[in-house]
């Protein structure tokens, strides 16, 4: 039978994808031979919304940027089974290439099955590696089986994930929590939003494995408010899983019993660390704790916990099935199987990809991203979000593996990848991020409450045009203090943005306080608009247009902007009929 | 009960299911101030009074938990929330000139809401869309690789919709 499915995530449905639902329902007669159904995020963002039509489990044709006008030749097509009819919007063997070059385990169900459905899941090897770890194994078997996959935490800090299971469950004291970080608060990250809206039963057996392995009682997934549908499918999947003696007593009558729920963040960045999303979930203020005691053993409700993200447990369920050699078979010495990165910014073809370690950024951005969208050039890649750090092109075969990440400035962090072409400001892009954590940090430590205020300041004045001779240095100095003197790590990595920009792009900091000038032309601060006599033809449009009255000149003769009265708001050049306006 | 609202006294029966639920269950606070919200559409400062008298803790308290999560509102908002996304993809994308639109054709600053009650801005941390960036997010509702005139051509519709001259 052929089916019709229509890729409903977040991002499709924003490209969409509803409306496009909607159409080929209407489309559609009374009774036709093919079924109409849904799927979440296949993570090739740049081509939503994506429809699929398959025969079974055949893949027939993927149709891209569907629009509603496409529905009566999707749906001739599917009744007819005539797949010409919708050749003008099949993917290109040159765009299906995004997908075939990746290794996808974490999001291996993505886009392929319907999330709200549990047969589904099942019928996809779901819910076998739960099985098989309650029926054949022990808890400490579970743990070395992870502990020979080499899983490491996917959050951002790359902990080995079974240590921490270990020190939770040698830890006494009852009940135990095991915890889910779903805030995934790093701008430019989205991987975990999709693997809970478009696999969230996967989450749960990762979940369960886990809890299985430390002994909880309890499972709680903090997740960020800002994702409505990860919350409503997730949500669904708990109570189907419930009603199938997945959660709750006597799992599979293998005696484990373990419940979960779902808390909702209420917005604040710093509960991404896991001692402030312990104190959220507690219902305070999310300030981050003193370490020790860890949360394995002193954790929420001051009782042992272990803490994971999205993506690592969404790893686990693939590894009891396929065993952790195979998982270890890829990657590097120091960094084991696959990673999720989330491809955006000036990039060709943005979306999710999942690689093994090992592979180079360049075979991310280059190979699979198709380098940088419209015939600009590469400048550099921002990784880790605000405790990573910008990537320039000299580094471009870097290897995706923490140690080497790390050794750049920046970090493997939890996936964000967002390049940059020769327009973005580097100096902007530090203030950028110093905007983000200034107004993010939580305020504990003086270090990072001050201390990332006084780098925005000079940082804005920098692309203000008010920079003064020993201004890095200052913010190098700076950058120390705030690295050796805050708490949590996400202190410690809040100068990193600044760090990395000046190691890398220094002539760039150099242009804007020496020479007043934004070599990428962004700083509107530093623009200078000048006419061009030639060009001009004295038709006054521009003189009318300036609301700071900065332009004079006789009628038919080149016109003039006064610089002193500029305020640069592009208004002239936009009206221009004759390209006479030049920007510096 | 205290109480340093000078406007009328919220209802306080609406709360009553979610405090019977939640009242005595340890670290509830932050459900609690997000169905309270839910339901007020902001958080009043006498409704802030009650919570605590609920829970047994201080105004103090709950004003800080209030006042520390981007989520909660102390002040009313309009009928369309329109959320700007500052992400990172989106700030590369030339995202405040989309802001930048939105806050002229408006009148209407981060965390402010138009005279007629209509619309209320709020610049947000990344709403998670970052393939399609700049992005907006209306009442729940997201707008992709937006321009300054598609976002505006947004708003027109709406007040088109709501009836207001635009």
């Amino acid at each position: 039978m052929i089916r019709v499915i229509i890729g409903e995530g977040s991002c499709g449905i924003a490209a969409g994808a509803a409306k496009v639902h909607e159409a080929i329902v209407a489309a559609m007669g009374q009774s036709e031979p093919f079924a109409l159904g849904s799927t979440g995020c296949i993570g090739m963002c740049f081509l939503e919304p994506i429809v699929d039509v398959y025969e079974d489990k055949t893949l027939l044709r993927r149709l891209v940027r569907v629009s509603p006008a496409d529905a009566e030749a999707i749906v001739d097509a599917a009744r007819t089974g005539d797949m010409s009819k919708v050749d003008s919007i099949t993917i290109s063997d040159d765009d299906a290439e995004f997908l075939s070059k990746q290794t996808r385990i974490a999001l291996r169900h993505c886009g392929l099955i319907d999330p709200t459905s549990l047969e589904d899941y099942r019928a996809n090897d779901g819910y076998e590696g739960l099985a098989k770890v309650l029926s054949t194994m022990t808890p400490e078997q579970v743990i070395e089986e992870i502990k020979v996959s080499g899983l490491a935490g996917r959050g951002g800090a790359g902990f080995p994930t079974w240590f921490k299971w270990n020190a939770a469950r040698q830890s006494t004291g009852e009940p135990k929590y095991l915890i889910c970080n779903a805030d995934e608060g790093d701008p430019g990250a989205f991987m975990d939003r999709a693997v809970i809206e478009s696999d969230p039963h996967n989450l749960i057996e990762g979940m369960l494995i886990g809890a299985y392995a430390i002994g909880a009682s309890e499972m709680i997934v903090y997740v960020r408010a800002e994702y409505p549908l990860a919350i409503v499918n997730l949500t669904r999947a708990i109570e189907q899983a419930r009603a199938a003696n997945l959660l709750g007593e006597n799992i599979l009558g293998s005696g484990f019993s373990c419940d979960m729920r779902i808390k909702a963040g209420a917005g604040a960045f710093v509960c991404g660390e896991e001692t402030a999303l312990i104190e959220s979930l507690e219902g305070k203020r999310g300030m981050p704790r003193l370490k020790p005691p860890f949360p394995a053993q002193k954790g929420y409700m001051d009782a042992p916990s272990n803490i994971n993200n999205v993506e690592t447990f969404a790893n686990v369920g693939w590894i009891m099935n396929n065993g952790g050699a195979a998982f270890s078979a890829m990657g590097t010495e120091t960094s084991k199987g696959t990673k999720v990165f989330a491809l955006t910014g000036k990039i060709c073809k943005g979306g999710l990809v999942e690689i093994p370690m090992g592979k180079t950024l360049r075979d991310v951005i280059f190979g699979i991203g198709g380098g940088v969208r419209d015939g600009k050039s590469f400048k550099a890649v921002q990784m880790g979000g605000p405790s990573g750090g910008c990537i320039p092109e000299s580094l471009l075969d870097t290897i995706i593996d923490y140690k080497a990440l790390g050794a750049t400035g920046a970090i493997m962090g939890s996936g964000g990848m967002v390049v940059m072409d020769e327009t973005t400001c580097m100096v902007g892009m530090a203030k950028f991020f110093l905007d983000f954590t200034a107004q993010e940090s939580c305020g504990k430590c003086v270090h990072c409450r001050i201390g990332t205020k006084r780098l925005q300041e000079i940082l804005t004045r920098i692309v203000n045009g008010e920079g003064k001779e020993g201004d890095v240095e200052l913010l190098e100095e700076l950058c120390v203090g705030i690295k050796d003197g805050a708490l949590c790590g996400l202190g410690q990595t809040a100068p990193n943005p600044v760090l990395t920009t000046i190691r890398y792009f220094r002539d760039e900091y150099d242009a804007h306080i020496r020479n007043k000038k934004c070599p990428a032309g962004e700083c509107v601060a530093l623009r200078t608009y000048s006419i061009d006599p030639d060009k001009c033809k004295g038709c006054t449009v521009c003189a009318k247009k300036c609301p700071a009255n900065a332009i004079t000149g006789e009628k038919k003769q080149p016109h003039q902007i006064n610089a002193d009265l500029c305020i640069r708001c592009d208004q002239c050049r936009k009206n221009c009929k004759f390209d006479a306006i030049t920007v510096e | 009960m205290h109480s340093e609202n000078s406007g009328p006294r919220s209802d306080f029966s609406l709360l009553k299911e979610t405090l019977d639920t939640y009242a005595k269950v340890p670290g509830s606070l932050i459900t609690i101030l997000q169905k309270a919200q839910d339901i007020y559409g902001y958080l009043p400062k006498d409704v802030m009074y009650h919570i605590a008298e609920a829970v047994g803790t201080t105004p103090a308290e709950v004003m800080g938990v209030a006042t520390f999560y981007a989520q909660f509102r102390l002040t009313p908002i309009g009928k369309y929330l329109v959320m700007s996304c500052q992400g990172t993809a989106c700030h590369v994308n030339a995202s405040e000139r989309v802001s930048a639109a939105i806050t002229a054709y408006l009148g209407i600053a981060n965390g402010e809401t138009t005279e007629d009650g209509l619309f209320t801005l709020e610049h947000v941390a990344c709403l998670g869309c970052c393939s399609l960036a700049p992005v907006i997010m209306i009442n729940g509702e997201a707008y992709g690789n937006l321009t300054p005139d598609s976002a505006i051509a947004i708003l027109k519709d709406i007040r088109k919709k709501e009836g207001v001259e635009v």
